[in-house]
């Protein structure tokens, strides 16, 4: 695959007034891979996604796209780059049907009339892209679907737009076994079509069963990023609990992370 | 990861089987067991009322009175028409009464004290409205105080601008043949059947070219029967109202003759139809339900939540206007009452008994319109009945709490069915 990052983050900060909850925070996500994206609860985590979605300003560091650099304000600049979101509480509109949600905010129309055949039929065809066979109808409500619809709703919404990089909030969270397994399945599927897919999770099974690369935040810093084959569960663990794990991490005491994290970086570009 | 192959996977769905009037049926009727109930409580409760006041007072079913309940339900309808754009973010507007009693003084008082012609007074009402609009729109989206606050707030101080423009309590009539024609008189009658037969015909071509559109894609269509259902029910509902407005209904056919639509109900029909599309046809509407249904959602798919939150109280602030003109017209005056009292909670409980939820996200303006008939004959066959206006209030304060109720139960029940 490439050597460049489709996506890639260097130095980001973020505060919420006193409190600094992203500190220098380099990332990078490649096509065709699945990043794995790992860390405590209040790690920072979700407000990395948040930061490269738009959705919060970053105070300090560069974003680039395919190498280039690049400016996100709003979730409208990441959807024109080509990034999506898949939240962890879904942002599916209950009283919508699955067709609507696909399409909200970005509806097509004829003038001013909603084209709804097309949507339709759009909505159809990435659903059968991705091999999803669950749904009854694209017309019923989403309040009808159980959690694994839910969440395959949300993941075809996030790829209708030949969209780039996906960003996976937690997807089998809320998730039984055999729908964890078909959701994954799916996020294995995004990657094989070439997609840069980031993929957020507590669960280590899952982090190793889907994962090309893996970036272990730690209290707001990126401690690593390594290819998930030159790891183990037990190192991951360690760099989420304790920020370090033998070489990997951070070095003791003085808490910055320019000395770990760089070298366990670069096998990340393999493959 | 391949490995974990699932055993669902060649099975169902991909093209559901073709639906058929049976399917049809059976999937309406699950959909009401599962808390989905719309306007069926509205309905069925206007055939059980004209039922009762029928058989209690034969005067109930005359061609006469049939045309006043239009009359007399038409600002209220107004109203809350405009009410349900509020209600489907999850929002009220209790102001939208006095609203409208500002926006008929600003009337009166252009046309009759300054003597501008009636297009002017109506102009400078709706601008009205929509000026009121856009301010309680701005303290709810930007400042964010509970609309609940705002509009109660604008309930008080609208009371108090009505009087100050009735220069304390004088009363403005309204003598403009236009505007006092609104509520008062008919269309002729060849021309209340020309309107009907173009809305049916129109009806039937926007159906059958979505039928035709969808086939032709290969998508699942309604099944015909359904579709010719739904024509042949609009024209027996448009027939047979405007054949019995259509009767004579003067008194004394020597002095004056009077049959025909009331200038009210296409002007009803007209905003029925542009609200609905506006709602269910454009991506504006789409993304009012989407505000109300989930605004951390919307929010996210990049709508402007804000911008949408405030053209709404500008849609109900400008339908209100138009409510008020309605009452104007049809009291030929307005008094410093004019929008007050009863008018707002009589409209939000149009709505909400139409079947426009409270909670926000559901709700259509077919609603209420429905719900404004139920508001209308109540009113109007407890007044033939010679009850007192506090037997009507409670009467109608009690259907608004049953409509509420069942608002509040059909969500659980779809709750319990697998909604959140």
């Amino acid at each position: 695959m490439s050597a460049t990052p489709l996506l890639e983050l260097r130095g980001i900060d973020k505060s919420f007034g006193p409190v600094q909850v992203l500190r220098d925070v380099a990332f990078s996500a490649f096509p065709g891979q699945v990043t794995a994206l790992v860390g405590d609860n209040g790690a920072g985590k979700s407000t990395l996604v948040k930061c490269i979605s738009g959705i919060y300003p970053t105070d300090a560091g560069e974003f680039l796209f395919n190498g280039r650099p690049v400016s996100i304000h709003n979730p409208r600049d990441a959807a024109a780059l080509g990034i999506e979101v898949v939240y962890q509480d879904l942002a599916l509109c209950d009283n919508l049907d699955i067709v609507q949600n696909m399409f909200l905010g970005r509806e097509k129309r004829h003038g001013l009339v909603l084209d709804e055949p097309t949507m339709e039929q759009m909505a159809a065809d990435t659903l059968a892209g991705l091999s999803v066979r669950t749904v009854k109808s694209l017309r019923q409500q989403v309040s009808s679907l159980s959690g694994g619809q839910r969440q395959t709703v949300a993941i075809a919404k996030a790829v209708l737009w030949n969209s780039k990089v996906v960003i996976l909030d937690e997807p089998t969270a809320a998730l039984g076994v055999a729908q964890t397994a078909q959701v994954l399945e799916l996020v294995r599927r995004l990657a094989d079509n070439g997609l840069a897919v980031v993929l957020i999770s507590h669960n280590m099974n899952d982090v190793f069963a889907v994962s090309d690369r893996i970036a272990a935040l730690y209290l707001g810093q990126m401690v690593a990023e390594v290819k998930t084959t030159d790891i183990t569960h037990a190192q991951i663990v360690e760099l989420i609990t304790a920020g370090r794990s033998g070489a990997l991490g951070l070095s003791s005491g003085n808490g910055s992370n320019d000395t770990g994290g760089e070298p366990a970086a670069a096998p990340g570009a393999a493959r | 990861m391949t490995s974990t192959a699932l055993p669902d996977q060649e099975s169902a769905a991909a093209p559901a089987a073709v639906p058929t009037l049976t399917s049809h049926v059976r999937g309406y009727l699950s959909r009401v067991r599962g808390g989905e109930i719309g306007a069926l409580p509205a309905v069925l409760g206007l055939i059980v009322l004209c039922t009762v006041f029928s058989i209690m007072r034969p005067s109930f079913l005359t061609a006469a009175n049939f045309a006043n309940l239009f009359t007399q339900g038409a600002a209220v309808t107004l109203i809350a028409m405009g009410l349900v754009f509020v209600l489907l973010l999850g929002e009220i507007d209790l102001s939208a009464g006095f609203a409208s009693g500002v926006c008929a003084a600003v009337l009166a008082n252009v046309v009759t004290v300054l003597g501008y012609p009636w297009y002017v007074a109506v102009l400078a009402a709706v601008l009205t409205g929509v000026a009121i609009g856009s301010v309680l729109g701005m303290l709810v989206a930007k400042i964010g105080i509970p609309s609940f606050v705002v509009t109660l707030a604008g309930f008080l101080a609208f009371q108090g601008i009505v009087l100050l423009l009735m220069e304390e309590g004088r009363n403005i009539s309204v003598r403009d043949p236009v505007l006092v024609a609104i509520a008062n008189r008919n269309l002729a009658p060849a021309l209340g059947w020309a309107l009907a037969g173009l809305t049916v015909a129109g009806y039937a071509a926007v159906q059958a070219m979505r039928y035709r559109t969808r086939a032709a894609r290969g998508l699942v269509t309604d099944p015909l029967t359904v579709v010719f259902a739904r024509i042949i029910g609009l024209a027996t509902v448009l027939g047979t109202t405007v054949y019995l407005l259509n009767q004579e209904r003067s008194f004394n056919i020597l002095i004056n003759s009077l049959k025909g639509v009331p200038i009210v109900v296409p002007l009803i029909a007209v905003l029925l139809i542009t609200g609905t599309f506006v709602l269910q046809r454009t991506s504006y509407g789409r993304h009012i339900y989407a505000v109300g249904g989930n605004k951390e959602a919307a929010r996210r798919a990049g709508i402007n939540v804000d911008r949408i939150r405030i053209s709404v109280f500008v849609i109900c602030s400008a339908m209100a206007a138009i409510g008020g003109i309605v009452a104007a017209s049809r009291a030929n005056s307005v008094d410093p009452n004019t929008g007050g009292s009863n008018v707002l909670l009589y409209a939000v409980g149009a709505a909400v008994i139409g079947g426009t939820s409270l909670f926000g996200g559901k709700g259509r303006v077919l609603d209420a319109v429905l719900g404004g008939a139920v508001v209308a004959v109540i009113d109007n066959g407890m007044g033939l009945m010679g009850y007192s206006s506090g037997v009507k209030y409670v009467v109608t304060g009690v259907v608004l709490l049953l409509a509420a109720s069942v608002d509040a139960l059909s969500r659980r029940r779809a709750a319990a069915n697998g909604g959140r």
